[in-house]
C-alpha cells in the first residue's frame, strides 16, 4: 500500500516537474524558428545581425530548458516499468508502440538536429541550419502527438480487446484517430504556444526596462510574445471548450466532477464558487448560474447533465461496488484556476501588446506596472499543472478507465523504503537542477545586450 | 520469419547500436577529468561529442522502448527488478545531461569542475551498471512464475555481475580514448588519451577474459557454440585494437573497438536466445520471446514502422557525423564559448 502511495506521488512529482518544460520546447522551438526564418528572409540591414543575435538568445533558454526536458523524459518512460509493472504488463502491447514510435519518430529527430542546428552555424548554409530548428519543432511536436496517444487510450480505451487479462490492441488506426487525441494535443499544443509566449513577453518585458541599450530589439519580441501569447489562448481556449463538450460522452464521470455536479440535472447550473463535501457526497453551498453548464456543453440552454451521483450508481452496476469518484473538490478549483488564469493572462497580452504597439512601454504609471509582470512568470505554469491534474485526477480510481485500477498497476515487487528512497532522491536532484539552471538562465538574460546602432537609432524616433 | 525473432533481433540491433555509440561518450565523459589540467583542452574534449551524445543515448531510450513494444513482459519484469540500480543510472543520467548544458554557461571554474565530475559520474555509474545488468541477465534472477521479481536489490550484486560490470567500464574508457584520438588535432591530448587508454585496455582485457570464464562457469553457454564463438572473436578484436593503438593506427584502432562492443552484444544476445530474461528458480518462469511478447499484430506494425524509421534514423545520424567529421580545434570551443 504504501509503494502504491508514495509511486503515485513520485509519478505525479516527476511528470508535474516534466511539464514545467515541455511547453516551453513545443512553443519556443517555433518561436525561435520563425525568428530564424525572419532572420534567413530580411533584407534590411539593420535588423540582420540584431535578428541573429535574438534568435541565439531565445535559441540559449530553449537550450536550457530542453535540456531539463529530456533528461526528465528518460525518467518517465522508465517510471511505467520501474513502478507500474502490472500496468505495463496489462497495456503493454498497445501502450509499449506509441512510446517506441515517439523514439524512432521524434526523439531520434530532435536530438539530432538539435545538435546540428548548435553546433552547425558555420557548418551548414543559413537555410539549412534553419531547416534545422524548424525540424527540431516538428520532432518536439511529434512526441507530443505520440505521448498524448498513449495517455489519451488510458482516458478513453478504442481499439482493443482483453485477451487472457490483458488488453490487446486490434485496431491501431482507431488509437490514433481517438477523438480524445485531438483535444489533448491541440490543447496541449496551445499551452505550449502560450507558455513560450509568456516566457518571451516577460523577459522581453524585462529587458526593455531594465537595459536600455537593447530596448529596440526587445520591444519587438514583446510585441511578437504577446501576439503569440494570445493565439496559443484563443486556441486553448477553443481547444479546450470542443473538448469539454466531447467530455460529455467520453468521460461523464471527469465533467461532472469537475463540474461539482452531484445531481443529475437539466438545465444544468454552473457553479462559479461551491462547497464541496466529498464524503456526504453534496456541495453544503454553492453560487451557480442557471443553465450555463447545459449551454456549455450543448450550445443551448436546457439538456440533461448526469450527476456524480447518478454515474456511481452506474458504476457500481457496471463493474462492481467501489468508489468511482475521483477527487472532486481538487477537480474543481483547479478548473477554476485554470481558467481564471487564462483570462488573467489574455488581459496581460492585450495590454502590454497595446502599450508596445503605441511605445508606452517605458512611459510612467505604466513603467512601474510592468516591472511586476516577470514576476507573474508562474502563472503558465500553474495553468499548465493543474490543467495536467485535471486530466490525471479526473480518471481515478482508474490508471485506464473501465479497464484497470490504479491500485492494481503497481510493481509488487517494491517496498515502501525503496520508492521513499527513490523519491527523496528525485525530489532533491530536481530541485538543484531548477535553481542552477533558472541561476544560469537569469544571469544569462540579465548579460546578454542586444545592440546594434542604426536599430537603436530607429528606436528613439 | 517469426515476428518474434525479427523483434529480438532488432533488439540486438539497437543495443549494440547503443552500446557502440554510447560506449564512447561514456568513455570520453569518464576520461574527461583526468585528460588535461587546462580548462580549454577538457572543453576541447567536450566538444568531440557535444553535437552527439542526446542522439546517442536515443538509441537506449529507443531500445527501452522497443522493449516496451515488443516484449512487455520484459520491460515491466525488467525495470522493476532492477529498480534502485535503474534510479541511480537515471541519477547518473540527469546529472550528465544537464552537465552537457549547463557547464558552459558560466566561466566560474569551480561551476565547470563541478559539472565535469558530474559527466564523469554520470558516464561511469551507467557504464558500470549496464555491465553488471547483461551479467545478472545471462546468469539468472530469482524471477518466480508470475515474472515478478522474488530478490533484493543486492541478490543483483555478485563478484560475477561486478566484474561485468568493470569489464564495460573498462572497455568504454578505452573506445572513448581511441573515438578521442580521431577526433582531436591536440597531439598532447591524444597522446595522454592513448597512454589512458593502454592502462585500462589491459584492465579491460583481463576483466574481460576472468569474465569469460565465469560465464563459462556459471551459465549454460558452452551448449551454444555460436555465442561462444563471437565473444572469443570480440576478444581477439579487442587484441587487435589494443595493437592498433600501441601503433598508433587510431582509426583501426577504433573501429577494431567498436567491432569489438558489437561482436560483445551480439554474442551476448545469442547466449540468451530465445530467452529475454533467464529464472534462476525454473527454467521454465524464464521470460522468452514467446510467453512475453506482443500480440502479432502489435508486432506487424511495429516492424513496418521499425523498417522503414530505422534506416531513415541511420541515413540523417550518418550525415550528423560526417557535418562534424573535422577534428576539433581550439577554434570551436572559442565559436561556442563552450
Amino acid at each position: 500500500m504504501e509503494a502504491l502511495i508514495l509511486s503515485r506521488w513520485q509519478f505525479a512529482i516527476t511528470t508535474t516537474y516534466h511539464f514545467l518544460f515541455v511547453p516551453i520546447t513545443l512553443g519556443l522551438s517555433i518561436f525561435v524558428a520563425l525568428l530564424e526564418t525572419c532572420y534567413v528572409r530580411t533584407r534590411r540591414p539593420h535588423w540582420k545581425a540584431a535578428s541573429r543575435k535574438l534568435v541565439k538568445f531565445f535559441g540559449t533558454l530553449f537550450l536550457i530548458n530542453f535540456a531539463l526536458g529530456v533528461v526528465t523524459g528518460i525518467v518517465q518512460e522508465f517510471h511505467f516499468g520501474m513502478n507500474w509493472s502490472e500496468y505495463s504488463r496489462f497495456m503493454g502491447d498497445i501502450f509499449g508502440a506509441p512510446l517506441a514510435l515517439e523514439a524512432l519518430t521524434a526523439f531520434f529527430l530532435e536530438s539530432t538536429f538539435l545538435g546540428l542546428w548548435v553546433f552547425g552555424w558555420k557548418k551548414l548554409s543559413p537555410k539549412l541550419h534553419c531547416a534545422c530548428i524548424w525540424i527540431v519543432a516538428l520532432g518536439s511536436n511529434i512526441s507530443a502527438f505520440w505521448i498524448l496517444v498513449a495517455n489519451s487510450f488510458m482516458q478513453h480505451p478504442v481499439g482493443y480487446a482483453i485477451e487472457n487479462g490483458r488488453a490487446v490492441m486490434t485496431d491501431f488506426p482507431a488509437l490514433i484517430t481517438n477523438h480524445y487525441v485531438l483535444g489533448e494535443y491541440s490543447h496541449a499544443f496551445f499551452s505550449g504556444i502560450t507558455t513560450a509566449g509568456f516566457v518571451v513577453l516577460a523577459v522581453s518585458v524585462w529587458k526593455v526596462l531594465h537595459d536600455e541599450s537593447s530596448r529596440y530589439a526587445f520591444t519587438q519580441t514583446v510585441k511578437a510574445g504577446a501576439i503569440f501569447m494570445l493565439i496559443g489562448l484563443f486556441g486553448a481556449m477553443g481547444s479546450g471548450h470542443l473538448h469539454t463538450q466531447y467530455l460529455a460522452q467520453a468521460n461523464p464521470m471527469k465533467l461532472s466532477s469537475i463540474e461539482a455536479l452531484w445531481e443529475t440535472a437539466d438545465p444544468a447550473p454552473f457553479a462559479i464558487v461551491a462547497d464541496i463535501d466529498q464524503s456526504a457526497r453534496r456541495n453544503d453551498s454553492e453560487i451557480a448560474v442557471p443553465g450555463v453548464f447545459s449551454f456549455m456543453l450543448y450550445n443551448r440552454p436546457t439538456g440533461a447533465v448526469p450527476g456524480i451521483n447518478q454515474l456511481q450508481a452506474q458504476a457500481v452496476e457496471k463493474y462492481g461496488a467501489g468508489d468511482y469518484i475521483p477527487d472532486v473538490c481538487g477537480l474543481f478549483w483547479s478548473f477554476r484556476i485554470m481558467i481564471g488564469l487564462g483570462g488573467l493572462m489574455m488581459l496581460l497580452g492585450f495590454v502590454t501588446l497595446f502599450l508596445a504597439h503605441t511605445g508606452r512601454l517605458t512611459q510612467k504609471p505604466f513603467r512601474c506596472w510592468l516591472r511586476f509582470l516577470p514576476a507573474l512568470l508562474p502563472l503558465p505554469f500553474i495553468a499548465n499543472s493543474v490543467g495536467w491534474f485535471i486530466a490525471e485526477a479526473g480518471r481515478q480510481p482508474w490508471i485506464v478507465v473501465g479497464l484497470q485500477r490504479t491500485a492494481d498497476a503497481v510493481s509488487p515487487n517494491l517496498t515502501g523504503g525503496e520508492v521513499w528512497l527513490t523519491l527523496i532522491g528525485f525530489t532533491l536532484i530536481y530541485l538543484v537542477l531548477i535553481i542552477a539552471a533558472l541561476c544560469i538562465a537569469l544571469r544569462y538574460i540579465h548579460q546578454t545586450t542586444i545592440t546594434d546602432e542604426p536599430a537603436a537609432e530607429r528606436g528613439r524616433d | 520469419m517469426d515476428l518474434t525473432i525479427l523483434w529480438f533481433i532488432l533488439i540486438t540491433v539497437l543495443f549494440t547500436g547503443f552500446f557502440i555509440l554510447e560506449g564512447f561518450d561514456y568513455g570520453v565523459g569518464m576520461l574527461l577529468p583526468f585528460l588535461s589540467r587546462r580548462d580549454e583542452d577538457r572543453s576541447q574534449v567536450l566538444m568531440t561529442i557535444a553535437p552527439v551524445w542526446d542522439g546517442n543515448e536515443v538509441w537506449m531510450i529507443t531500445a527501452g522502448g522497443a522493449l516496451f513494444a515488443a516484449f512487455p513482459h520484459v520491460y515491466a519484469t525488467m525495470f522493476s527488478t532492477f529498480y534502485l540500480a535503474l534510479f541511480l543510472m537515471l541519477v547518473a543520467l540527469i546529472l550528465r545531461g544537464a552537465a552537457f548544458e549547463l557547464r558552459g554557461r558560466s566561466q566560474h571554474a569551480c561551476w565547470r569542475r563541478a559539472w565535469e565530475a558530474a559527466i564523469c559520474f554520470g558516464s561511469a555509474v551507467p557504464a558500470f551498471l549496464w555491465g553488471v545488468a547483461v551479467i545478472d541477465l545471462l546468469k539468472g534472477l530469482p524471477i518466480n512464475q508470475d515474472m515478478t521479481y522474488a530478490g533484493s536489490f543486492f541478490d543483483l550484486l555478485s563478484i560475477y555481475s561486478i566484474v561485468g560490470g568493470i569489464t564495460f567500464l573498462a572497455v568504454f574508457v578505452f573506445h572513448g580514448a581511441t573515438f578521442l584520438s580521431i577526433r582531436l588535432q591536440n597531439t598532447g591530448l591524444i597522446l595522454r588519451a592513448r597512454s589512458l587508454a593502454r592502462v585500462w585496455g589491459i584492465i579491460a582485457a583481463a576483466a574481460f577474459v576472468l569474465c569469460l570464464l565465469l560465464t563459462v562457469f556459471s551459465t549454460d553457454i558452452l551448449t551454444r557454440p555460436a555465442a561462444v564463438g563471437l565473444l572469443v572473436l570480440a576478444a581477439l578484436l579487442f587484441i587487435g585494437a589494443y595493437i592498433r593503438l600501441c601503433g598508433r593506427h587510431y582509426v583501426s584502432s577504433f573501429v577494431l573497438g567498436a567491432l569489438t562492443i558489437a561482436c560483445t552484444t551480439v554474442g551476448f544476445f545469442a547466449a540468451l536466445f530465445p530467452r529475454l530474461m533467464v529464472s534462476s528458480l525454473n527454467p521454465a518462469y524464464s521470460l522468452t520471446i514467446t510467453n512475453a511478447a506482443s500480440t502479432p499484430y502489435t508486432l506487424s506494425i511495429m516492424t513496418v514502422a521499425a523498417l522503414v524509421l530505422v534506416p531513415i534514423v541511420l541515413i540523417y545520424q550518418g550525415w550528423t557525423y560526417y557535418v562534424f567529421r573535422h577534428r576539433i580545434t581550439p577554434d570551436d570551443v572559442q565559436e561556442h564559448s563552450y
